[in-house]
C-alpha cells in the first residue's frame, strides 16, 4: 500500500500541481492583505483616527442608517439587525471584532475561503485523479498489475487526503506569514466572541462565551478540513464517472457556484437544506451569521455532508472495482 | 509438447444485448508466438482485454499459468505482461520513474530488474529523459520493457507494430522471436496484418465477428491460401499449359493465378519456358485478409472488412 502512495505522490509532484496551487494561494493572500490595508487605512482617514471603538461605532451608525431606509427586503432587515446585536455585544464588552494582525487575516482569509476558494483548490487535485488515467490510457497499465482494483483507488483516496491537508496547511501558513508582514504577528491570544445562535431570527446570547483566537482558529481549521474532504471526495466521485476531467470539473463547479447563489435565495425552499452545496460555509455557525435556510445547525450541516461523503465514498469504489474499461 | 500457459475456454461477452464474443476457445503453450488475426471490429481488442483483466466477460474462463483470471486476479497477473493498444506511459515522468512505478505494483521487481530491462530493450542513453521526449519507437520498447518486468510467462500486444516505421517493425519481430525463442515466453500477438503474423508468429487464430473461424500453423493456413500469379506471352498458349498442370484462374487484365506450391512451381516455369512461352512476371502472392476470410468462412461472407 505504501508503494502505491509513494507512486501517486510521484504522479501529483511530477504534475507540479501543488506548486501552482501554492502560487495562487500566495497571490490571493497578497491581494488581500493589500485590499485589508487599503481598507484600514481608509477608516483610519475617515475617522481620523485609528480606534477601533470609534470604527465599530461608525459601523453601527451605518448599519442602523440603512435599516432605517424602507426599501428593504426583510430577509435582509433581520439579517442586518443581528448584525447590529452582534456589533453592539462586542463594543458593549470592550472587544475588538477585528484585532489587526496576521491571526486575524488568517481566520478571515479561512472563513472566506471556505465555500468556494479552498474547494475549487482541492477540485485541482482530485477531478483528474482517476479520470487522467483514463485520458492517457495508463489506465490500461495500472489494472492489468497483480494489484486488486479497490486497493489502486484506495491508494488515491489516500494521496487526495493527504494533498487536501497540505493545501489547508498551506492556505494557513501562507496567510499568516504574509499578512504578518503587514500586520503583524500579534493577537494569537485575543478573545473572539463565540456561541451566537439564531433561532427563529432572533439572536440567542445566552451562551456566548469568549474564545482565544488560536482555539477559535483551530476550530475553523477543523470545520475547513472537513468541508474540503467532502468536496474532494465527491470530486473524486465525479473523476471516477466521467472520464473527461473537463466535464467532471464543469459538474462540480457547476455545483460549488450554485450553491454559492442558492445560499442567498433557498430560505423558503426547505428541502435544499439537503444539498451539500448549501452546507459548506460551516464557519458561520461559529461566528453567529444567519443559516440560509431556517432551521440549519451545524449538526444538521455537518451530517448532511457526511452522508454525502459516504455516499459518494460508496459509489467510487462499488464503480471502479466493477466497471468495465475499454 | 510444451506447457500451456494460457487457455481460453468457451469465452462470451455480452455488451447491451448484442453478443460480440462468441464462445473463443484456444490455448498458448510455452515459447510459442501466437497470432490474433482478424479486421477491424472482429473483436480482438475487446479479446485482449478480457484476457488481462481489463474487462469481465460474460461466461466463460481465462487461465494464465493455471490461474483464473476472474477468482485468483492477483496471482494471474503476476505471470503476465501486456501492451494494450499504444504502450499508454506517464509522459510527465521519466523513462525511469515510469518503470519505478510499475516495479512498485510488482512483488519481487527491483532496482536490479528495472536495469535489466533497460538494457534489454536498450534505452540506457534516455532513460532519465521524460516520456513526452521520445519517439513513437521508444515509447513502444519502454512499453515493452515495462510489460517485462515481472518476468511474465505470457506477453499479450496489441498491434505491437502499429505506428512503427519498417525498420521498427523488424526490429520489434525480431525482439518478439528471441523473447519467444530464448526465454521461452508465450507471446499473443493481434494483427490485423497478414503479411505481419505470417512472419512473426508460429499458430495464428483467424477471428471474424466475434468467432475464431480457424486455429492452425502459419505454414499450413498459408500453404492452402498462398497464390501464384503469372504474366505471361501469349497469354492463350500459357494457359493451355498450365491448365494442364494445375488449376488457373484468370484475371480481367490478363493475369494468371495458380495455387502456390513449392515444389511444383519451378517445373511449371520450366515447362512453359519449353514450350515457348515467355514468363513475364511470376509472383508469390499471400491472399488479402479478405480473400482469406471470404476463402475461409465459405465465400459467403460479404461486408467483411
Amino acid at each position: 500500500m505504501a508503494n502505491l502512495i509513494q507512486n501517486e505522490m510521484m504522479k501529483l509532484l511530477a504534475r507540479k500541481r501543488l506548486l501552482v496551487i501554492g502560487i495562487i494561494i500566495a497571490v490571493l493572500v497578497l491581494l488581500f492583505t493589500y485590499a485589508q490595508y487599503k481598507q484600514v487605512e481608509e477608516q483610519r482617514e475617515k475617522l481620523g483616527t485609528t480606534d477601533w471603538r470609534a470604527a465599530l461605532q461608525q459601523q453601527i451608525i451605518d448599519i442602523q442608517n440603512r435599516l432605517g431606509s424602507s426599501r428593504m427586503s426583510d430577509d435582509w432587515r433581520e439579517q442586518l439587525q443581528i448584525t447590529l446585536k452582534q456589533q453592539q455585544y462586542y463594543l458593549d464588552h470592550n472587544i475588538n471584532p477585528t484585532e489587526p494582525g496576521a491571526p486575524s487575516f488568517m481566520r478571515m482569509f479561512v472563513e472566506n475561503s471556505s465555500d468556494l476558494f479552498i474547494p475549487l483548490l482541492v477540485m485541482i487535485i482530485a477531478s483528474d485523479l482517476v479520470s487522467s488515467e483514463h485520458s492517457l490510457g495508463s489506465i490500461k497499465l495500472l489494472l492489468t498489475r497483480p494489484v486488486k482494483r479497490w486497493k489502486i483507488l484506495l491508494s488515491k483516496y489516500i494521496t487526495l487526503l493527504l494533498a487536501i491537508s497540505m493545501i489547508i496547511a498551506m492556505v494557513g501558513l501562507l496567510s499568516y506569514i504574509l499578512s504578518g508582514i503587514v500586520f503583524g504577528y500579534k493577537g494569537m491570544n485575543a478573545p473572539i466572541i463565540t456561541g451566537f445562535t439564531i433561532s427563529e431570527g432572533n439572536l440567542d446570547t445566552s451562551e456566548v462565551r469568549l474564545v482565544e483566537q488560536w482555539k477559535f482558529l483551530l476550530m475553523d481549521f477543523g470545520l475547513v478540513c472537513f468541508v474540503a474532504v467532502v468536496v474532494g471526495t465527491l470530486a473524486f466521485m465525479l473523476s471516477v464517472l466521467i472520464r473527461s476531467t473537463a466535464a467532471g470539473m464543469g459538474v462540480m463547479l457547476a455545483a460549488l457556484i450554485s450553491g454559492a447563489i442558492l445560499s442567498n435565495m433557498v430560505s423558503s425552499w426547505e428541502s435544499a437544506k439537503y444539498l451539500f452545496m448549501v452546507n459548506l460555509k460551516l464557519t458561520n455557525y461559529l461566528n453567529g451569521v444567519a443559516p440560509p435556510i431556517e432551521g440549519m445547525t451545524l449538526f444538521s450541516s455537518l451530517s448532511v455532508l457526511l452522508f454525502w461523503w459516504a455516499a459518494a465514498l460508496v459509489v467510487s469504489f462499488v464503480i471502479f472495482t466493477k466497471e468495465d474499461v475499454y | 509438447m510444451s506447457r500451456v500457459t494460457l487457455s481460453v475456454s468457451d469465452l462470451r461477452k455480452t455488451i447491451k444485448r448484442k453478443e460480440i464474443i462468441k464462445g473463443l476457445n484456444f490455448e498458448l503453450r510455452e515459447g510459442e508466438v501466437f497470432g490474433f488475426l482478424g479486421p477491424n471490429g472482429a473483436g480482438k481488442t475487446t479479446t485482449i482485454r478480457m484476457l488481462v483483466g481489463l474487462i469481465k466477460p460474460t461466461s466463460g474462463s481465462i487461465r494464465i499459468c493455471g490461474y483464473d483470471v476472474k477468482s485468483d486476479f492477483t496471482k494471474a497477473m503476476k505471470y503476465m505482461g501486456c501492451i494494450v493498444e499504444n504502450p499508454e506511459l506517464y509522459p510527465f515522468l521519466s523513462g525511469y520513474e515510469n518503470l519505478l512505478h510499475f516495479a512498485r505494483m510488482l512483488p519481487g521487481a527491483n532496482e536490479g530488474r528495472i536495469q535489466d530491462v533497460i538494457n534489454l530493450v536498450g534505452l540506457q542513453a534516455r532513460i532519465d529523459d521524460k516520456v513526452k521526449t521520445y519517439s513513437l519507437g521508444m515509447r513502444q520498447r519502454l512499453g515493452i520493457a515495462q510489460a517485462l518486468l515481472n518476468k511474465p510467462k505470457v506477453l499479450i500486444l496489441d498491434e505491437p507494430t502499429n505506428g512503427l516505421d519498417p525498420a521498427g517493425i523488424r526490429e520489434m519481430r525480431q525482439f518478439i522471436r528471441a523473447l519467444a525463442e530464448k526465454e521461452g515466453l508465450s507471446v499473443l500477438v493481434s494483427s490485423h496484418l497478414l503479411s505481419e503474423i505470417q512472419l512473426l508468429c508460429d499458430r495464428v487464430a483467424i477471428i471474424s465477428k466475434g468467432e475464431i473461424i480457424q486455429v492452425d500453423t502459419v505454414h499450413n493456413l498459408l500453404n492452402t491460401q498462398e497464390k501464384i500469379i503469372w504474366k505471361l506471352e501469349p497469354l492463350e498458349k500459357g494457359k493451355r499449359i498450365l491448365r494442364g498442370l494445375t488449376e488457373v484462374t484468370e484475371t480481367e487484365d490478363g493475369y494468371l493465378i495458380t495455387p502456390f506450391q513449392e515444389r511444383d512451381a519451378g517445373r511449371w516455369n520450366q515447362e512453359l519456358t519449353k514450350q515457348g512461352v515467355l514468363v513475364m512476371e511470376m509472383n508469390r502472392k499471400l491472399p488479402a485478409l479478405e480473400e482469406l476470410f471470404l476463402e475461409l468462412t465459405g465465400g459467403g461472407g460479404g461486408g467483411i472488412g
